[in-house]
């Protein structure tokens, strides 16, 4: 069939930060009422690109054309007017304003300057109604769940006569059924001829909903394929440009049974947290903990940390008894804890890579005491070599990098602590494979040099693949360890966490 | 239980929540009242009522600037020293020039219009905490005040005397003055902007989420800059009223106004982080602070600075509601977005 002419063709894309080349020559097409995905791991420039076509970024090099126009579009405001509109992982709309009036401010109906309420509320009505929501357009916004809010940030999207819809990673905090729905709300807006650009780090969801693909490597284009035509190994090895040896190096490790203790628990437990447990976690050994998200893994985790306050039992360290009173004890006993969620809890987004780095130190040794610029330097370069952290420049504002390596910007700063317990909430979440495989090896690496790791993730075959034992949490309880050996496979652990039997 | 969804048809029968604090100051307002009449002899008159709006019209008109800039996630400070300033430049020009009143009134409404104007593209484009400008514009409205004169000066303009002198009889013995007529239309057009058009909608936007008001392509810059303008000339109005009220200028008038008008709002049912509060909230919150020193003066025994503590107290317990109803707001629905 012959192809319809693309609405949008962005070529030899240039961008340069300081320091870095985020772009070099990128070729980009968009057709209309077709689901464009756009791959690559984390830092191969894909947010860049899509800035650069919305207009937050002035492009250095190349051109873009809009519907065979060249456009330069001076904002997001700007792109909005001209038919492109974007929407973001984070739902950005205000929370307390309505539905309707979230799908319409700014473009309010009116009459001799007076908003038309109830015209309003009708014209969100049926736009709710032709994306099949089901939704009280006078209620408050954030009273709607996160997927119906980036529904309605959708529907303003297309309410403003979109010809291009920019989804960036929409559907990371969505679950299965709403990631269905979301789906099916963008099958109906390609059938009406609105070409959609697709982010997202869920392999399976782009097989399942894009048309065409354009994978990018660290600035560069790789190509653009057919997504039937292209099978998900070789996007994955496209996308890394290597094979996927690396993750399978990490299996077929030693238990290190023989170390002696380092953190044993004693019926500790917390009421409505989490029940008694009693846990040993030796030097050298990598501890998973399995179990569905919010069945009290990360409870256990705080516990640890002294995050949370103990409802009750002991914990020895090396033999004896501590209080985990607060997180600064832990952390005087060399327990660093590495949260699931390191946007809220744990960067400063202005900072530079190498003050998010040494935070934790400087804040151990009190601020009279402020670290030596020197020594700053060469723990810095160090942890940035060791953790592969991209791009590599110290002074470069954290907020700039990629999720992926401000992960590692996070474990770094843990790490030069020297902790002899590492507490892992989940640190490959939304992460790409490339930099999956590079955190899955470290912890390795840490563990063999003696750390002791509490390591816990949703993905089954993660925890299999790097822990010596494995503790599975199943409604606030630890019903179960298990010495990870041949017999353990994530069947049995599926198992384990779904009934508390094994097969 | 029942906070599962907003799409449920019987969420629309119940009372919604975003009303709630208004309803409870308009309950407490109620709620004095009948104490009130209860208690003391002759309180139950609709005169006792009409008096708190005669007594607090300028500070009505000054509340309401303050919802603005308050929905719109900000805070205005200097409004009472702007009042101030307002009484000096009326009292002054009227005196030693003698130029007509109506000029007098365009020049104080301009000059209130122009501060607010400044702290607000200061606010904006140097991205200052509105805190710091406002106070900023507080020491300097209230300097020129003592640049213009430390004493007071009496008004004896016509215009002035004639307005301050004039009662509007509503019958049966009740009246009300000028400046209440004034503090309601101003309440109207303020409630019809707030509702009604998009500059209103955008405050709210902007006070719930500055930068997705942004990314929404709503004219953030505009909207910033019009709260704190909108707050300049009703303080300078506020000033005309006060005047009236007076009949003089003085560098000391109103001082800590700025901290009523933000209790009225505040006990109106307006969030300090913005985004959320109504002007009827505002009308109810002067109302219960002016209630509050009525009583107080039918109490007679009591010193004044009881309304402090009374004031003080409400404050607290409507923060502490406010908090309430936030957090419940959160865990029921998905997370609220917080502002930047």
């Amino acid at each position: 069939m012959a192809e319809p002419a693309p609405i949008v063709r962005m070529s030899g894309i240039g961008k340069r930060f300081p320091g870095v080349k985020a772009l070099d020559g990128v070729d980009f097409r968009l057709l209309p009422g077709e689901v464009h995905a756009l791959m690559g791991e984390n830092g191969a420039g894909k947010s860049t690109l899509i800035k650069v076509l919305t207009g937050v970024y002035e492009v250095d090099e190349g051109r873009v054309e809009l519907a065979g126009r060249p456009v330069a579009f001076s904002g997001p405001l700007a792109a909005q007017r001209a038919g492109i509109s974007t929407v973001y992982q984070e739902v950005n709309l205000c929370g307390n304003l309505s539905v309707a009036e979230n799908i319409y401010i700014g473009r309010e109906p009116r009459r001799f300057g007076r908003i038309q309420w109830s015209k309003m509320r009708r014209g969100a009505k049926a736009l709710m109604d032709r994306l099949e929501l089901d939704v009280d357009v006078s209620a408050p916004l954030a009273s709607c769940s996160l997927a119906v809010q980036q529904m309605v940030a959708i529907a303003r999207a297309v309410g403003v006569e979109a010809k291009v819809l920019v989804l960036d990673e929409p559907t990371s905090s969505l679950d299965a059924g709403e990631v269905a729905q979301l789906f099916r709300v963008m099958r109906r807006l390609k059938e009406e001829g609105i070409a959609i650009l697709f982010v997202s780090h869920f392999l399976d969801q782009v097989y399942e909903v894009s048309d065409r693909m354009t994978i990018l490597r660290d600035g560069r284009l790789v190509g653009e394929y057919l997504t039937r035509e292209l099978p998900q190994v070789d996007l994955v090895a496209k996308m890394i440009g290597r094979e996927l040896a690396a993750l399978e190096k990490l299996e077929g490790r030693p238990l290190a049974r023989v170390a002696e203790p380092l953190i044993e628990t004693r019926d500790l437990g917390r009421p409505g947290g989490i029940a008694p447990f009693s846990l040993t976690i030796r030097r050298g050994e990598v501890f998973g903990l399995a179990g569905l998200l919010g069945s009290g893994r990360t409870e256990i985790a705080r516990l640890l940390f002294g995050a949370d306050l103990a409802g009750g039992g002991s914990v020895q360290m090396g033999g004896k008894p501590v209080t985990l009173r607060s997180p600064r004890a832990a952390m005087a006993r060399k327990i660093a804890f590495c949260s699931e969620n390191r946007r809220a809890e744990g960067l400063v987004d202005e900072l530079t890579v190498r003050e998010n780095i040494v935070l934790a130190l400087q804040a151990s040794r009190g601020w009279s005491r402020p670290v030596p610029r020197r020594r700053q330097d060469e723990l810095v370069a160090k942890y940035i070599a060791a953790l592969n952290i991209r791009p590599g420049d110290p002074d470069q504002p954290v907020g700039t990098l990629s999720g992926g390596n401000q992960q590692k910007v996070l474990l770094a700063r843990w790490l030069i602590m020297e902790p002899r317990l590492l507490i892992l909430d989940e640190p490959t979440r939304g992460v790409d494979v490339g930099a999956k495989a590079e955190i899955q090896r470290l912890v390795a690496e840490l563990s063999d040099g003696g750390m002791a790791v509490l390591f816990v993730s949703a993905e089954l075959e993660e925890v299999l693949r790097l822990s010596h034992r494995v503790g599975v949490v199943r409604d606030r309880e630890l019903v179960a360890q298990l010495d990870n050996d041949e017999a353990l496979t994530t069947d049995a652990l599926m198992n384990k966490i779904a009934s508390g039997v094994p097969s | 239980m029942t906070e599962t969804t907003a799409t449920l048809p019987e969420t629309r029968l119940t009372f919604p929540r975003k009303y709630v604090p208004v309803a409870v100051t308009a309950g407490l307002f109620v709620a004095m009242l009948v104490a009130g009449g209860i208690r003391y002899e002759g309180f139950a008159s609709g005169q006792v009522v009409l008096n708190v709006f005669v007594d607090n019209a300028f500070l009505l008109v000054v509340a309401v600037g303050m919802t603005f800039v308050i929905v719109a996630g900000g805070i205005d400070l200097s409004v009472g020293a702007v009042v101030a300033l307002s009484t000096m430049i009326s009292a002054s020009l009227l005196a030693d020039p003698g130029l007509p009143a109506p000029l007098v009134i365009a020049l104080v409404l301009a000059a209130g219009s122009l501060l607010g104007l400044g702290m607000g593209a200061v606010i904006h484009y140097f991205e200052i905490q509105p805190f710091i400008v406002t106070l900023a514009g507080m020491f300097l409205a209230r300097g020129l005040c003592y640049v213009i004169g430390t004493e007071s000066i009496p008004i004896t303009d016509g215009t002035f005397t004639a307005v301050a002198d004039a009662r509007i009889e509503l019958g049966a013995g009740m009246w009300i003055s000028p400046s209440v007529v004034i503090a309601a239309v101003v309440v109207l057009v303020a409630g019809y902007v707030l509702h009604y058009t998009r500059l209103g909608r955008a405050v709210y936007a902007v006070g719930g989420d500055r930068q997705s008001a942004l990314l929404m392509g709503l004219p953030v810059a505009r909207t910033t800059i019009a709260v704190y303008t909108i707050s300049g000339l009703c303080s300078a109005l506020g000033g005309l009223l006060m005047s009236f009220y007076m009949l003089s200028g003085y560098g000391l008038n109103a001082v800590g106004m700025e901290l009523d008008a933000i209790a009225a709002v505040v006990i109106g049912g307006a969030l300090l982080t913005g985004g959320s509060g109504y002007l009827v909230g505002t009308v109810l919150g002067v109302l219960v602070l002016g209630l509050t020193q009525t009583i107080l003066s039918f109490e007679g025994t009591l010193s004044p600075w009881w309304t402090s503590i009374f004031i003080g107290l409400l404050l607290f317990v409507f923060i502490v509601l406010q908090r309430f109803i936030g957090v419940r707001r959160t865990r029921g629905g998905a997370p609220v977005a917080t502002a930047a």
